[in-house]
């Protein structure tokens, strides 16, 4: 079956969707990363979705709730690098993802981790102590 | 039943081809007085013009449906005529005169050539009329329709001039707007924008709203929309250029805005955003 990959690095998770997601795959991946975000101790998560370039709002529910679910298990998650298309169109749908922590690329969405780690009140910016 | 008429019309205007052409131009001048921007001889040009191209059509179709192939020549001059009125601020039905005031000068002729007989003539008058009726929407619409043109051709133009996106630092740009904001401009600075965040990696994006003239709920909601989508992206935005007025009107209608950082000027909203880059401006201390 189909999956989408979850490396490791470090004390981060990184998840980098390249194929067209469907709600399957969504589900899948819904559980494997809550798996290895245990299994792996992880400390925080990001999620590329540079490739993505459909989604609707099962998918935008689905990021939302990936989300919650590693802060959950005390691992911040960053969506990086999503495309203006689809940022309009989560915010026409009425998803605007509150409390997902979002950021350009991958550089800038690792240093917010790490700033966040570092600072631990979470509240670190992408370009904070630059 | 079709009425095929239309050969002693084209026989009658023919014959006094430049006694009608006298006629119309007269007719034309009574009705359209005020409207001299066409100058008399460029005029004529047209007349003439049409009147040839008119009795070429009439003689090769005979018929009254003007979409004809024969009737294709004289369509496309019309058409050039009304919209080159159209640009020179023609009201339309000053268009439409051009091709209706050429009914008196053919009735009368037809009248005096045909004169006794009842049936022929009250034939040949419909058919012309319903020729020259049929020219005649023919310019309206066309003028209609290139009025219309220049109108979607402004808007765009509108919309493309007045949404600029700056780049004021490395990381830092900004979105001055002006004039009033509705969906559909929100849409084009909201495209405007992410696309400049994606190009210039910036993380912060003032958008500066000095320039708008009123802020009401709806405005506000496009506002959100932008600032959510900017989040997305990975961009935080602050709005600027908040009016004294506008705060609060904002306020009176209970928009929400808490989830933005606002600053009464650009200024004030630069330095947050240096501060936020670890950027740092400042004069040099002198000794």
């Amino acid at each position: 079956m189909e999956r989408i990959p979850i490396l490791k690095m470090n004390e981060f998770l990184l998840v980098s969707i390249q194929v067209d997601m469907h709600d399957r795959l969504a589900m899948t991946l819904q559980d494997d990363l809550t798996e290895r975000i245990v299994r792996d101790r992880a400390r925080g998560v990001l999620i590329d979705i540079s490739s993505l370039e459909i989604v609707d709002s099962f998918i935008g529910r689905m990021i939302g709730n990936i989300a919650a679910m590693s802060r959950v298990l005390d691992a911040e998650t960053v969506v990086v690098g999503m495309r203006p298309a689809v940022a309009i169109t989560l915010v026409e749908l009425g998803l605007s993802l509150p409390g997902v922590r979002t950021s350009l690329n991958v550089d800038k969405g690792m240093e917010l981790l790490r700033a966040s780690l570092a600072g631990g009140n979470g509240n670190g910016h992408p370009d904070a102590g630059r | 039943m079709v009425i095929r008429g239309g050969k002693r019309l084209t026989e009658i205007v023919r014959k006094h081809q430049s006694g009608i052409l006298q006629d119309w131009i007269k007719e034309q001048f009574a009705a359209v007085k005020a409207a001299d921007r066409i100058s008399e001889a460029d005029r004529r040009a047209d007349c003439e013009r049409f009147l040839s191209l008119f009795m070429t059509a009439l003689q090769a179709s005979g018929d009254e449906d003007i979409t004809a192939a024969p009737w294709a020549e004289t369509r496309d001059m019309l058409a050039d005529l009304s919209r080159s009125r159209a640009m020179a601020g023609y009201k339309p039905s000053e268009t439409a005169v051009f091709v209706l005031a050429l009914k008196r000068p053919l009735f009368d002729r037809l009248r005096g050539e045909i004169g006794g007989d009842a049936e022929t003539l009250a034939n040949e008058v419909w058919h012309t009329t319903v020729v020259l009726d049929g020219l005649a929407l023919l310019t309206t619409e066309i003028f209609q329709k290139s009025r219309e043109e220049v109108i979607l051709r402004q808007q765009q133009d509108m919309l493309e001039l007045s949404t600029p996106v700056v780049q004021l630092w490395e990381g830092i740009l900004a979105l001055p707007l002006i004039g009033t904001l509705d969906s559909n401009r929100t849409q084009v600075v909201m495209e405007n924008l992410l696309q400049r965040i994606v190009d210039t990696g910036a993380s912060i994006a003032i958008i500066d709203i000095t320039g708008v003239a009123t802020v009401d709920t709806l405005v506000a909601q496009h506002l959100m929309k932008t600032v959510a989508a900017a989040r997305l992206m990975g961009a935080d935005c602050i709005i600027s250029g908040i009016r004294p007025q506008i705060a609060q009107t904002i306020v009176h209608l209970g928009v929400e805005l808490n989830t933005v950082v606002t600053k009464a000027t650009l200024a004030d909203a630069f330095t947050v955003a240096l501060q936020r880059t670890g950027a740092s401006i400042g004069r040099p201390a002198k000794a």
